[in-house]
């Protein structure tokens, strides 16, 4: 690689001569203003409001123009101050600034720039996009009012997700974003992962909230309101209360959860453990009798929805598990309502989640038991820290406390479900000890850990057997497997995990925004995902599934044994074709 | 004065024969006979430039695309001419498309490209059979195809159909368009001549320029330069419209003045007086009468704010209002944006309101300041060529109409 | 929608690549009786491209000489650019107004015209020019505007 000598406002810098303006900016301490920029994602150059000046008053676009030998850049001169206003006046007036209202206020990019910038009120005379907002979808909102055309979405959705439901259309001041004929986003292909909401400068995208419904319940002494929470909201709820990334704050969690009112609060990952049980004896079924293999996890409703739209004749490979959210509610609402003698009519389980995806899941009838559903109502992890912020608890003061005793335990081996890779070393470290019969001490599958795209490893689980496994996070890597697999490049793999979400559920369209800016630098989903790593090695007591001694309690007094009938009709699930 | 015009009405355009018959081809062979490196010396020698409205060098251009390495290479002929005002490439086409198609392979041959495209404006389909028979004539001759007049150099031409989109004029645009995407410009660099359409290295050249080459290698370049003036050389095809009594296309030397040129045009109709008169496009400038005794040259017209650009020139009798035909070209770009960056997109939106206002005479000082701040955003700020000149009239016809911007309520002149 | 074969047949003289959607659009929509690209056309070639249906309407959206809507067997394209608005584009849009009883925009109700502004069509020599079909229309008086019109109901009896 080259490196070369630049001048940013006057630092000099040495950096590699492919360095965008941008990022050598960063380097020489300037941070230079964006809007339609998301690193590695989208570099489109559409919004012009990083533009700065490179010599001879040249101006080009930050975010898009390299550096060069000898590039003197200057990115606060008078003029590129007073240009940039203007751009942000400009798209201030095509937006519908209703602030106080909106619920990205104060995470909003666009916002932030305006205040920066001193611009109280846009001279322009606003004219912005007056369609209805889109409701239609159990999951994303989407107000087209506030969209700012930055087109970060539509890069994501089809250049990350692969999914391509949103996308341009129309051009100028006619152009907008959206569904292929103007369709709402209940009839398309999205899959509900909302990785468009966690990367929207502004509130034009957001999730369908449910506080109201929850608030109702909470309110209502006649219910019994249960809440669970994903392994994976614990490693970012602080960061809505200003903690650093990757704090786990389960205690405080827990504590809020109880004060907010919830009668139990108990912790999905139990269910975790519970899904390797059955999902693993799936595996070893299946393995033995050769049958639909490789199996996929079902657990990401995303990549449940993407298998039934674009490759439902491989629906066959999908395990029959419910997700760990669905089998949790499905549990509470028999095993825990018989117990405790509660009406499971008089039960509402709310789920707490990264995910959007999970508020569709929940309404699929598929996964009702005998009419009753599982989970009531999923809200996110950005809506449970508007809903704690509501009850004026003081989040970051809380002490620690512990979920509920009656599904108290769970291991390392479900909390790491949050990150991509995560449900495969569960599943790992709890078959191999069936396999071989015994507790085996190496139970660190680093090789299924980690960012990268696919990862595909052989595992050695006995002396005569070796698994060939593969695990892919993002729709574009969904699909790359997905592809394969049609193609019969796969039949001789065991197994494979597929999580809609890049880097998986810590990265889960659910979760706490983080600008682009502060994307430049960190990676979410590896700061996110060292939180769940840790309270497996150093705060779980248990580690593998099949060692929760309430898991087993649970099928020793009530499910028989993973797979059994019982568990089958409480647990399992089947899968629809939406091509 | 006739020189890349000179075969019009000596064909019927279409028979390739007749077109060999006036020396066709001629200009190919000797590009042949000189190798590449000397026709681009050559070129560079008349000091042609980019007569779509770019202005870069021809000869240069040729060169860098030579010099890139690459398994396959393109040269577009652009025929996507969507300047308002402008139709000299549909009769450069219509009239001597031999001429043209000879100018691609002559240019495919220096920049060692064998894969030319002639990307024709959707609003010509008329004319697409034509084009199209045209270079299946050039193949059955030998002109195309598989070793071109035993050099071993190989150059195939297919047509690609524009569907209604003035920013596909634009290098990149056309390139997207070209791949099935919506015509939206892409951020450079890297730039067209090194990763182009399917990111091969593209050399995109206006359909003048390449009939231009065709006639120089064929008349000589001392011809050529010996018209026109020394630091402009050459002829321009200029296409006139407007209030005149006798609208086409003229092929002129360089140096003319404005005034020399609409007079070949026969006067403004009902004997009238110029009111004004916009050069090069809509994108072009606009000058009033007083005017119109400046020189025809690149460097004349830039000393009035103003630009060749494609050779277009509309003339506006003084019964025409400058605010109306301003709104009229607003109304272009608003049509034409592409909608991607915001100073083009939401400049022209806010220019639109800020015209009407001074149409109605309601502009106050913040609305002239509005006005100027958007313009100059605009022609550093927008993404593309297209968005950096759109405010080019918009500009020159607030220097030279300075009445027309009266602010409201009063009778103050800014 | 036109027989799917016919669209096959579009689709395998483009080798169903989607690099060539553009022109594949162009001429889908010429062999449709509406002259429009249906969301069913637009869903059948999106599959065999194997590319979303958003992109295709994206392409559809963007440009001008493609519509997503049901148009007139005749489009009559007006041209309102500068020349043309110079020429008197205003008494020519009156014209067809008068003549078919519909805006920019719309149909006739037997489905035989659609009326739509557009942009300079290189017609400024013979300026005030529309366009319809691959046929240029220029120096547009009443008459000629009647006589068009008559012309092309004529050849439809």
């Amino acid at each position: 690689m080259k490196y070369c000598n630049v001048t940013i406002d006057g630092v000099k810098i040495n950096v590699p001569d492919d360095m965008m303006i941008l990022d050598a900016a960063k380097q020489a301490g300037i941070i230079v203003p964006t809007l339609c920029h998301l690193k590695g994602i989208s570099a489109t150059g559409a919004c012009r409001v990083c533009i700065v000046e490179t010599g001879g008053g040249k101006v080009q676009t930050a975010c898009s123009f390299p550096v060069a030998e000898g590039m003197m850049v200057k990115t606060n001169t008078p003029k590129i101050r007073e240009m940039r206003k203007t751009i942000l006046e400009m798209i201030i007036a095509n937006h519908n600034a209703e602030c106080t209202t909106c619920v990205r206020s104060q995470s909003c990019e666009l916002q932030s720039l305006a205040m920066i910038y001193g611009i109280e009120d846009s001279h322009f005379k606003k004219k912005f996009n007056q369609e209805p907002v889109d409701m239609s979808s159990a999951t994303i909102v989407r107000d087209q009012s506030k969209c700012i055309l930055c087109g970060r979405c539509v890069s994501v959705c089809n250049g990350v997700q692969n999914i391509g439901a949103l996308g341009f259309i129309g051009r100028s001041i006619d152009m907008h974003v959206g569904l292929a004929y103007e369709h709402q986003l209940s009839e398309s292909t999205c899959i509900n992962c909302g990785q468009c909401i966690v990367n929207c400068p502004v509130g034009a995208l957001k999730e369908r909230d449910y506080l109201s419904e929850v608030q109702l319940a909470l309110d209502d002494p006649t219910f019994t309101v249960v809440v669970q929470t994903a392994p994976a909201v614990r490693a970012a709820l602080g960061e809505v209360f200003g903690l650093p990334m990757g704090t786990p704050v389960t205690g405080k969690m827990v504590a809020s959860l109880k004060r907010l009112g919830f009668d139990y609060v108990f912790d999905t990952d139990f269910a975790a453990d519970v899904c390797i049980m059955e999902e693993g004896t799936e595996l070893l079924n299946r393995i033995r009798a050769g049958a639909h293999l490789p199996m996929i996890t079902s657990c990401s409703p995303g990549w449940v929805k993407y298998a039934e739209t674009f490759y439902p004749e491989l629906l066959p490979h999908m395990s029959s598990c419910k997700s760990p959210q669905n089998m949790m509610g499905a549990l509470l609402k028999s095993h825990f309502a018989e117990i405790k003698g509660i009406d499971p009519a008089k039960m509402i389980v709310v789920s707490v989640m990264p995910c959007t995806a999970k508020k569709f899941e929940v309404e699929r009838q598929e996964l009702e038991v005998d009419g009753i559903r599982d989970v009531d109502f999923s809200i996110t992890t950005r809506e449970l820290g508007r809903l704690i912020k509501k009850a004026g608890i003081d989040f970051k003061y809380l002490n620690d406390e512990k979920f509920d005793d009656f599904y108290g335990d769970s291991t390392g081996a479900a909390v790491i479900f949050g990150a991509t890779g995560g449900v495969m070393e569960a599943a790992l470290r709890t078959v191999a000890d069936i396999i071989n019969g015994n507790d085996l001490k190496e139970i660190e599958y680093t090789v299924v850990r980690g960012i990268q795209g696919v990862k595909e490893a052989k595992v050695q689980v006995t002396p005569d057997f070796t698994a060939k496994i593969a695990v892919a996070h993002g729709g574009k890597n969904m699909h790359f497997v997905m592809d394969k697999l049609a193609k019969g490049e796969l039949s001789d793999y065991h197994f494979i995990e597929l999580m809609a979400c890049p880097g998986g559920c810590v990265n889960g369209g659910g979760q706490p925004i983080v600008d682009a800016k502060a994307k430049m630098h960190i990676d979410l989903r590896v700061e996110r995902a060292k939180a769940l790593y840790h309270e497996d090695s150093n705060i779980l007591h248990y580690r593998k599934s099949h060692h929760n001694p309430s898991v087993m309690k649970l099928y020793e007094t009530y499910l028989d044994a993973p797979n059994s009938h019982k568990a089958h009709h409480l647990l399992h699930t089947s899968y629809q074709r939406r091509d | 004065m006739k020189f890349i015009t000179a075969n019009f009405d000596q064909y019927d355009g279409k028979d390739i024969q007749a077109y060999i018959g006036l020396d066709g081809f001629s200009g190919l062979k000797k590009a042949i006979e000189m190798g590449p490196l000397a026709t681009i010396e050559e070129v560079k020698e008349s000091g042609l430039q980019g007569r779509g409205g770019a202005e870069y060098p021809t000869g240069r251009k040729i060169e860098q695309a030579r010099i890139e390495k690459a398994e396959r290479k393109f040269v577009i002929c652009n025929a996507d001419e969507g300047e308002p005002g402008t139709f000299k490439d549909r009769e450069l086409i219509k009239k001597d498309i031999y001429q043209l198609i000879e100018g691609m392979i002559i240019v495919a041959y220096c920049a060692n490209a064998n894969e030319g495209v002639i990307y024709c404006r959707e609003e010509y389909d008329w004319m697409h059979e034509h084009i199209c028979t045209s270079i299946l004539k050039c193949k059955e001759m030998g002109y195309l195809g598989d070793n071109i007049l035993d050099t071993g150099f190989s150059f195939e031409i297919s047509l690609f159909s524009g569907a209604g989109s003035y920013v596909c004029g634009e290098g990149f645009a056309m390139c997207e368009s070209m791949e099935g995407k919506s015509g939206r410009p892409r951020s450079k660099p890297p730039y067209v001549k090194q990763e182009g359409y399917l990111n091969y290295p593209t050399l995109v050249i206006n359909v003048e320029t390449l009939s231009a080459i065709t006639a120089i290698m064929k008349f000589g370049t001392s011809n050529f330069t010996d018209l026109g003036t020394p630091d402009c050389p050459g002829t321009k095809v200029i296409s006139i419209s407007g209030k005149v009594n006798k609208p086409g296309v003229y092929e002129v030397p360089f140096g003319k003045t404005l005034e020399e040129i609409i007079a070949l045009a026969e006067g403004v109709k009902g004997d009238k007086r110029i009111g004004f008169v916009q050069i090069g496009g809509a994108s072009g400038g606009i000058l009033p009468e007083s005017a119109l005794k400046t020189q025809f040259t690149y460097r004349e017209l830039k000393s009035k704010q103003v630009s060749v650009g494609s050779g277009a020139i509309v003339v506006a009798d003084e019964d025409d209002n400058i605010l109306d035909y301003l709104e009229n070209v607003g109304q272009f770009f608003i049509h034409e944006s592409c909608g991607k960056c915001v100073p083009c997109r939401e400049g022209n939106r806010q220019l639109e309101i800020l015209l009407g206002k001074f149409k109605h005479k309601t502009a106050t000082i913040d609305d002239v300041k509005m006005y100027k701040d958007i313009l100059d955003m605009m022609s550093e700020a927008s993404l593309c060529g297209s968005g950096r000149t759109e405010p080019v009239p918009f500009k020159t016809a607030f220097t030279y109409f300075e009445d027309a911007f009266a602010l409201g309520g009063s009778h103050e002149i800014l | 929608m036109v027989e799917t074969r016919v669209i096959d047949g579009i689709l395998g003289a483009y080798q169903n690549d989607a690099v060539n959607l553009l022109q594949i659009l162009l001429k889908v929509q010429s062999v449709e009786p509406k002259n429009y690209v249906s969301e069913e056309v637009a869903m059948y070639v999106a599959n065999h491209l194997d590319i979303p249906i958003s992109r295709v309407y994206e392409v559809v959206t963007y440009f001008a000489a493609l519509s997503h809507k049901p148009q007139g067997k005749h489009v009559i394209q007006i041209c309102n650019t500068t020349v043309c608005q110079l020429n008197g584009f205003n008494e020519v849009l009156k014209w067809f107004k008068d003549a078919l009883k519909i805006n920019p925009g719309e149909t006739t109700a037997d489905g035989l015209f659609s009326m739509k502004l557009t942009p300079c069509i290189g017609a400024c020599d013979i300026s005030p020019a529309i366009k319809i079909g691959t046929n240029v229309y220029g120096n547009l008086t009443k008459e000629k505007v009647e006589e068009i019109l008559s012309e092309l109901r004529g050849a439809i009896s």
